[in-house]
């Protein structure tokens, strides 16, 4: 790689300006005696403007990368910067405009970060990330129509990552991201954006760091912003029973959910196999559940709509009597009920074939149960023996 | 910088649903008047709740595509915006003048101008209007013609009627309809009994509602007569006892809807250059009739 002239030009002019640059490795400070250059490893002091620009010359990685940073990308602080870095493996506090700020680092998306060089290989071959089911490239583009160390960014989905680009749909407009994120494969509608069921097939090249950041919004709303938020220590948790109290109209019963229904309900709901969100909501702030809330890079905040919606729905069947019911079965047609439940709970029903009897789910096995034990007004045939 | 939000319901069960608050949300991006244009929803994401911390800038207009003031304007979406010194009085409304109150969102810090529903604003009379020249093809439409106005009524919201009169009242004083009769769902006057309510043959009908869905493509075109049976369709015009009835769907689907939002959002002192200009003309072409595709129906009974 070259070294763009205007890239040292600009460089130097804000070391002129501010006293020193010190940024992802680089530092150049002017004092009395002259320029001092250092680098990951190595220094220089007492340089003559001439003799700083030839000895830039060689770290043309640098430079471009300062340029890339605070120039094209900006934002100090902000939720893109930090996943833009992020994307590339960079130092995370660097991003920080307040460098002192403790970003936690033993938080489950951040790794080693690599130094400038290093980065810069892997940014020629391409440096993947995955964020749910995303997944990111970041690469170095080196052609006339962008300048020196200008990222672009590819994105698509992780199990795509060995398709050939040319069978998959492929976007530049990140408002296309929406109604890939609408439907699952087969065509059905997804209220909840961090299910794991997006559908494969498509890609977008050549994104600019606010496109993709935009894109990933749609995908996965307002991730970006908590991820952040929980790097740096201040993602605020609405537990369980403050965000119950809080509901009104329709969803007002909800606080009224018993304590170990908000169990069963995480388990239902907010597992891995069901929502990509790392859960961090518990019960209260110092009761938490015993389901496992996942692993994911992003947080959940706070029971989600969806949730919401569904704990109503629990809260009305939880408040109803429970009974004493007396009913006929095989121990195979027992067995064969803990089977249906199971096939539908884990959305298995598609994938039973047709002639597979052995399964209890197996519909020609469901439709002669119901025939035997299901009475004309669809219920099964049991007799209650309390009142 | 500046953002705009455009808070909506959205739905779990619909995908429809959300369709009229993204296209009125692409057009305003494509006038470029606010650096971070956002959709947020009651029940999709990004949710109300966490909208705010994905944007940037520092002074936010957010703009609630409901009709009516109401219990989403007045408590929801305040309280999951974490607009803690938010009260309806700030306000200081009869119902139907909202315009904006500025407060802070207190887990980011930002100053959010919490503007009154596109419903109640005064530019919605010509998005009522204009609907009704979309209906009928005819950009001077009105000599002649009956225009009904329907909402819900009352039963769930005091308010609701109250936005539907409101506007009846400012088109029936421009003296260009025959006559403009406000109708009711839930509440006399109903319409069931348009035709009882108009002397002139031909009747527009132009339901206000932010979306297209069980309501507007199901009970009012089966309660007015125009269908048996929804899933049949209709046509348009309909006849229906001696008269002609042009039903038009729901108003918010309507491009010019996007220009009520700048609207709001201007008049909590957004600045929006000539984005109001660049809107009209995207939907009103010379003959005044908008050829942008209408968006689907959407959401569901009880969602
Ligand atoms: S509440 Fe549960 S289902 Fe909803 S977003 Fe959070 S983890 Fe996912």
């Amino acid at each position: 790689m070259t070294l763009p002239t205007a890239d040292v030009a600009s460089l130097l002019e804000t070391v002129d300006t501010d006293g020193e640059v010190a940024f992802d490795g680089l530092r150049i400070a002017h004092t009395d005696a002259g320029y001092a250059l250092e680098t990951d490893g190595d220094e220089w002091h007492g340089l003559e403007r001439a003799a700083l620009e030839d000895a830039l010359e060689p770290l043309a990685a640098y430079v471009t990368n300062w340029r890339y940073w605070q120039e094209t990308v900006g934002g100090e602080g902000t939720a893109r910067r930090a996943f833009l870095r992020w994307c590339e493996r960079a130092p995370l506090a660097d991003a920080d405009a307040d460098a002192d700020a403790d970003v936690a680092d033993d938080h489950p998306s951040v790794d080693d970060p690599l130094a400038v060089p290093e980065r810069y290989d892997a940014l020629h071959e391409g440096l993947d990330r995955e964020w749910g089911q995303l997944c990111i490239t970041a690469r170095l583009v080196d052609d006339a129509e962008h300048a020196a160390g200008e990222r672009v960014y590819d994105l698509w989905h992780v199990d795509d990552a060995d398709s050939d680009i040319a069978d998959l749909e492929v976007s530049d407009e990140p408002r296309d991201a929406r109604e890939i994120a609408t439907y699952d494969e087969d065509g059905r509608y997804r209220p909840l954006k961090t299910a794991p069921t997006l559908p494969s097939g498509w890609a977008f090249t050549g994104l600019s760091g606010v496109e993709l950041v935009e894109a990933v919004g749609y995908f996965y709303p307002a991730t970006v912003a908590n991820w952040h938020r929980e790097l740096w220590g201040n993602v605020d948790v609405d537990h369980w029973t403050e965000t119950a109290e809080r509901q009104t109209g329709i969803y007002d019963v909800v606080d009224e959910l018993p304590r170990e229904a908000v169990e069963w309900m995480a388990e239902a709901c907010c597992v891995d196999s069901q929502c990509l969100r790392r859960r961090e909501w518990q019960y209260d702030a110092d009761d938490e559940l015993d389901v496992d809330g996942g692993d994911g890079p992003f947080p959940c905040r706070e029971p989600c709509s969806l949730v919401i919606a569904a704990a109503r729905k629990w809260t009305i069947i939880e408040s109803e009597a429970e009974h004493t019911y007396e009913l006929e079965l095989t121990t195979s047609e027992y067995n064969q009920l803990a089977e249906l439940i199971d096939a539908v709970a884990d959305g298995r029903t598609d994938e039973i074939r047709e002639a597979d009897l052995d399964d209890g789910a197996n519909r020609y096995r469901a439709r002669y149960l119901r025939a035997k034990r299901v009475d004309k007004e669809g219920d099964l045939e049991a007799r209650r023996l309390d009142d | 910088m500046q953002a705009l939000v455009i808070a909506a319901h959205g739905s779990h069960l619909n995908p429809d649903a959300s369709d009229p608050t993204y296209a009125h949300a692409d057009a305003v991006r494509e006038t470029g008047a606010f650096d971070e244009v956002r959709e947020a929803f009651w029940k999709e994401e990004p949710h109300f709740r966490e909208v705010i911390r994905t944007l940037e800038s520092n002074e936010v207009f957010v703009v609630p595509l409901f009709i009516s003031e109401g219990y989403f304007t007045e408590q929801v979406i305040p309280r999951e915006l974490r607009l803690e010194e938010w009260d309806p009085k700030k306000w200081d409304s009869d119902g139907t003048s909202a315009t904006h109150a500025t407060l802070e969102a207190t887990d980011v810090g930002k100053t959010i101008h919490y503007c009154g529903p596109v419903g109640t604003h005064d530019a919605m009379t010509d998005v009522i209007v204009g609907r009704a020249e979309r209906v009928t093809g005819d950009p001077t439409i009105g000599e002649g013609v009956g225009l009904a106005v329907v909402g819900h009524g009352t039963e769930r919201n005091e308010n609701s009627a109250k936005a539907i009169e409101y506007h009846t009242e400012r088109i029936r004083k421009r003296d260009r309809f025959d006559d403009v009769k406000a109708l009711f769902m839930d509440e006399e006057p109903e319409v069931d009994d348009v035709t009882d309510y108009f002397e002139a043959e031909d009747v527009v009908v132009v339901p206000l509602f932010v979306a297209d869905g069980y309501h507007t493509q199901e009970d009012i075109p089966e309660d007015m007569g125009l269908t048996e049976d929804y899933r049949l369709g209709w046509s348009v015009p309909a006849t229906v006892d001696g008269h002609r009835i042009w039903y038009a769907g729901a108003v918010g689907t309507e491009g010019l809807m996007a220009d009520v939002v700048l609207e709001r959002a201007a008049d909590a002192g957004a600045d929006v250059g000539d984005a109001r200009g660049a809107i009209r003309k995207a939907v009103t072409p010379a003959d005044g009739v908008d050829r942008r595709p209408e968006t689907e129906p959407s959401a569901e009974p009880g969602d």
